[in-house]
């Protein structure tokens, strides 16, 4: 009875209501669409394409492990960011000075 | 002059066979010559969905690779004389099929009947491309749910660019159909409407098909739902999708199931 009495009280300091199921599918869903809609119209495997550039420059100038490097694309309503992960082997600094 | 028409989805489990099945009996009961041909090499079912798995003696491969001719291949309907099956390979893999191929039968059925319903496999590859390659139309079955709804964007842009229609310059003519749809969920917000779909995915609805287990009873007998039970939900609402396709204007609405007094009284639903 108390904890109910109490839920009643403090009703106004509940949070805002969840958004509906549904309308949360619908953003999701708008967002993908507008990026994949773009990205597989237009230019297929453009993370594929970045990968291998991306891939290419860096090795011009320190060896590295092609699988180790990750390239991610998280995509926002308004801004995307691409992520670039790339693991360097140890001891690069010797090779790096010997190279210089 | 004979249509073909793709019944595809990119998802599977949607209900493209149920649909290819019922769409195509209610076509032939509306008096056109109609054969519904499964393109899911491998994994058949629109024979099963028929009721003529027992029938089956030569399919598509076999006609495809010249070892039986078109005639022997297809099956008579037993309930609709107008209506016939065109049963794919349940022992071959889908490389058996060859866009060269395809396009003699898919020729060669046009010179006979109204309407050619290629039913699509899932998915984008070979056999997916392959049922689109050749329409004229096409029905994306959706259903009101996130990944069914990425899958069909992604039909409707292969549509759009891998048809020879398309490479043509001309178009396909598209439509939606949405299945397994549950207005009582749709209201309280739990599911994807109806208009946030057609908002998202921009493209014709050709009906509305309410979630039912009229479909599972059908399926279970052999017989296409507008057939099993044509007062059923999901009947009615293929028939009205049926007579869109042929250009009847039909208000669209979600037909729902018809509950008695007694048992509204009591609160029970309808069976």
């Amino acid at each position: 009875m108390s904890v109910k009495l109490l839920r009643l009280f403090g009703s106004r300091e509940a949070p805002a209501p969840a958004p509906a199921p549904a309308a949360v599918a619908r953003e999701r869903l708008q967002i993908l669409l507008a990026h994949e809609r773009g990205l597989l119209g237009q230019q297929p495997d453009l993370l594929c394409k970045l990968r291998e550039e991306i891939l290419a420059a860096v090795s011009r100038h320190v060896a590295l492990d092609p699988d180790k490097v990750i390239v991610r694309m998280d995509r926002g309503k308004n801004v995307s960011t691409l992520e670039v992960d790339i693991e360097l082997p140890n001891g690069l600094e010797p090779a790096l000075a010997a190279a210089g | 002059m004979a249509k073909v028409l793709v019944v595809t989805s990119g998802k599977g489990g949607v209900g493209k066979t149920t649909t290819t099945a019922a769409i195509g009996a209610a076509l032939a009961q509306n008096g056109k010559k109609v054969v519904v041909v499964d393109f899911d090499v491998g994994l058949r079912n629109l024979d099963l969905v028929m009721g003529a798995e027992r029938r089956v003696v030569f399919d598509l491969i076999n006609v495809v690779q010249g070892v039986a001719k078109l005639p022997q291949a297809l099956i008579r309907d037993k309930r609709l004389e107008n209506l016939w099956l065109l049963p794919a390979s349940q022992t071959r893999d889908k490389d058996a099929l060859t866009e060269d191929g395809i396009g003699r039968v898919i020729a060669e059925l046009r010179e006979t009947f109204d309407w050619i319903i290629c039913d699509s496999p899932a998915g984008i590859e070979r056999g997916a491309t392959l049922a689109m390659r050749f329409a004229d139309e096409a029905i994306i079955v959706t259903n009101p749910e996130v990944s069914s709804v990425r899958d069909s964007d992604r039909i409707i842009g292969m549509l759009d660019a891998k048809t020879v229609r398309a490479e043509k310059g001309e178009r396909v003519e598209k439509h939606i159909l949405i299945t397994r749809y549950d207005p009582a969920r749709a209201s309280r917000g739990e599911m994807l409407s109806i208009e946030d779909v057609m908002e998202i995915l921009a493209t014709p609805l050709l009906g509305i098909v309410p979630e039912s287990q009229d479909v599972l009873r059908a399926s279970n007998v052999g017989t296409p739902v507008t057939l099993n039970n044509p007062s059923s939900s999901p009947a009615r609402a293929y028939l009205d999708a049926t007579r869109r396709l042929l250009g009847e204007s039909v208000d669209m609405t979600v037909p729902a199931d018809k509950v008695g007094l007694m048992n509204r009284l009591l609160g029970r639903r309808a069976a």
